[in-house]
């Protein structure tokens, strides 16, 4: 802690030498983002070449290749991309304001009361065959509900004068158990055909994305991240605790409501689309820390980055390695991710 | 030590104790098959073969006894676990133990199909294990060895990678779903007494290991520098205090699957109530974890009759209500 306090100083002084390396840092993985997208995009049962893809971007290709990539890979692609990247910032986010490496938007119950609206969701929605009696649609929506009612619930209960993190995140800790209680019993209870279902979405898949999905995901999560964004200054100071947060003039507690409603707002959007996935939301701005150090205005867009590939990744490795079965991208993000997040840890010997 | 000063120490951690032994006592009468406190003391003192005496005897008193022990070690590990990771949100599962035992466990149903709890908890000790060391000796890479930063890191991610592998292999396979969902939602019905004695002594050594690294702990908590200052071996502190979280809590994670709720939450009710000394906040712990996971059995057996529901669920059902007013009540700085 000590040490990266120092060096957030440091980097104010020497403002030109950290940022120099950050902003060639997100520029790579824009690069990547980029070549991902295309490799993405051109991969599955029937391949399309990179040049073909980037043909098909631009109006050209055979009918074929235009009805693969536009409408099958591309909003699924793009949905991978934003789920990831809103996760990611989100844990960033959190972490910064909570000050804790173990905060996650796991621990805020987010995650835990999608899980749990979904769950319920199948159980209430399925007739006796198993079959949904309601459009498969509406399973974003209550998820999307289930987040922002739990996030609600726990904002309100660690309420007293003011949040305080500690308070914050043990609340949180409580009200996740209670849904994911709720979930394993609804689970355990409903059909094992129905806890299969339930099990895919907890893992976290887009699976199924549409141009309808993109439609609302991209300006939510645009907004969102560009908000976040802007206000990273703020969390700068967050992390220097409450009462020098205090001290230099920031509207703590304000503040401090602003970033939950927008880790929230993010996480709900990215469990609508992409189910609980987990991994990317904690430790996606770890492995950015590690890239760019802990300004948060080159964090957050690093952490986006990173969270968005890396859901891309798991996603690409899910639907085309074990062909023809389909395996959802949450199986996948940690599976890419830990390990390279532990070369990190070992290279990266901080003293 | 003076005795007035613990005054009110010693009677929490009397009266506590009085209600885990009551508990137990209730452990064993209550159930679908009711039976009166007369009944399960005769079934011991004049064993006559009627079906409620075997019910008391092989089923009840284990099942008591394993609750009580299991929720006691997973405490136990909580509190070293925080303590050892100055992190409030550490449990046992920070060494990747509960992610380690659960990819252990479905591997062997999908792959090898296996299929009875004794093997079930044989591979979870293992797999606790395996996953423990390879955290440990991840966060003790580099020269200035292990870092409570770099072990809660590791254990994050390690913990992620077995998960996810559990996930993969469970989508995959829904077979397997249907066999260990109810084991990975932790459980501690239909164990027999043999499971529980069998890792009695690794529980026993634990708890003697976790009680020997009270004070050590207590030192440790004023920071690296100071500890080492005041002649502290703090390199040995931490392996002695992560051998004991393994050992606590990976045989009952063996026994019970993976409960993950005991092992945050009970270290934090603990510590408001009995304070931050480690002397006094392991036992306490113990039994606090004991007294919820035996209230919590004795829930499953009754909330769904003549179901039942997995403990995990009804661990988090009954203690999250406490520990919310618990983290209202204290906290009040950041």
């Amino acid at each position: 802690m000590r040490k990266y306090k120092s060096l957030r100083i440091l980097g104010g002084r020497i403002s030109v030498l950290t940022e120099k390396k950050a902003a060639l840092t997100i520029t790579t993985l824009f690069l990547i983002m980029g070549a991902a997208i295309v490799a993405s995009t051109g991969l599955g049962d029937v391949k399309v070449s990179p040049m073909n893809v980037l043909n098909v971007f631009f109006g050209g290709g055979s009918d074929l290749e235009r009805l693969v990539v536009t409408e099958f890979r591309l909003p699924r692609t793009i949905v991978a991309v934003f789920v990831g990247m809103a996760l990611a910032a989100a844990g960033a986010v959190l972490q910064g304001m909570i000050r804790n490496p173990l905060a996650s938007p796991d621990i805020i119950g987010v995650t835990g009361g999608a899980g749990a609206a979904v769950v319920g969701f199948l159980a209430v929605f399925s007739n006796e065959s198993n079959a949904l009696t309601v459009s498969v649609n509406w399973i974003s929506l209550a998820a999307f509900l289930g987040a922002l009612l739990t996030a609600s619930i726990v904002y309100f209960l660690a309420y007293k004068d003011g949040i305080s993190p500690v308070r914050l995140v043990l609340i949180g800790i409580g009200v996740s158990a209670l849904m994911q209680a709720l979930t394993t019993f609804l689970m355990i209870m409903g059909p094992i055909h129905r806890a299969a279902q339930a099990n895919i979405w907890i893992t976290g898949s887009v699976n199924g994305s549409n141009w309808g999905n993109v439609q609302v995901l991209v300006p939510l999560v645009t907004v969102l991240l560009l908000t976040a964004f802007i206000t990273a200054s703020k969390l700068n100071i967050q992390e220097l605790g409450e009462q020098l947060a205090t001290g230099l003039g920031g509207r703590v507690q304000a503040q401090r409501l602003f970033m939950l409603v927008i880790s929230t707002a993010l996480v709900g959007a990215a469990v609508a689309f992409g189910g609980t996935m987990g991994f990317v939301g904690l430790m996606a701005p770890h492995m950015a820390r590690r890239l760019v150090g802990g300004t948060y205005g080159a964090l957050l867009p690093a952490a986006a980055l990173i969270g968005g590939l890396l859901v891309l990744f798991a996603d690409m490795i899910g639907r085309t390695l074990f062909l023809p079965l389909e395996v959802p991208a949450g199986v996948f993000t940690a599976t890419i991710g830990a390990p390279y997040f532990i070369y990190l840890l070992l290279k990266t010997r901080n003293s | 030590m003076k005795i007035v000063q613990h005054i009110g120490k010693i009677v929490w951690l009397s009266v506590s104790t009085a209600a885990l032994v009551l508990l137990m006592g209730l452990s064993i009468v209550l159930g679908y098959t009711d039976t009166s406190i007369q009944t399960a003391i005769d079934a011991f003192t004049s064993f006559d073969g009627s079906n409620e005496h075997i019910i008391v005897q092989s089923i009840r008193l284990p099942r008591a006894l394993i609750a009580a022990s299991v929720g006691a070690c997973l405490a136990i590990a909580g509190v070293i676990a925080q303590s050892l990771t100055r992190n409030p949100l550490a449990s046992p599962g920070i060494l990747g133990i509960n992610a380690g035992a659960g990819f252990a466990v479905v591997t062997g149903v999908v792959i090898f199909h296996i299929t009875d709890l004794q093997t079930f908890a044989w591979m979870a000790f293992l797999g606790a294990t395996f996953a423990a060391i390879t955290v440990y000796t991840i966060g003790s890479y580099g020269r200035e060895g292990l870092t409570p930063m770099k072990l809660t890191l590791a254990g994050a991610a390690m913990a992620a990678l077995f998960a996810s592998g559990t996930q993969g292999l469970l989508v995959m396979n829904e077979a397997a779903l249907e066999q260990v969902l109810f084991w990975l939602a932790g459980s501690i019905a239909g164990r027999k007494l043999e499971m529980l004695t069998a890792v009695l002594p690794y529980m026993a050594v634990g708890f003697l290991l976790a009680l020997l690294l009270a004070s050590k702990l207590n030192v440790l908590m004023m920071g690296e520098d100071v500890a080492r200052g005041l002649g502290l071996k703090t390199g040995l502190v931490k392996l002695t205090a992560g051998v004991s979280i393994v050992i606590l809590a990976g045989s009952a994670v063996a026994i019970a699957g993976p409960i993950g709720f005991i092992g945050i939450v009970i270290p934090h009710i603990a510590r408001k109530i009995i304070g931050v000394d480690h002397r006094w906040l392991i036992p306490f712990s113990g039994v606090l974890g004991g007294i919820l996971l035996l209230a919590a059995d004795i829930g499953a057996r009754y909330a769904l009759m003549p179901q039942e529901v997995p403990v995990g669920v009804m661990t988090a059902v009954i203690g999250t209500p406490f520990f919310i007013y618990i983290a209202r009540k204290g906290f009040n700085h950041s």
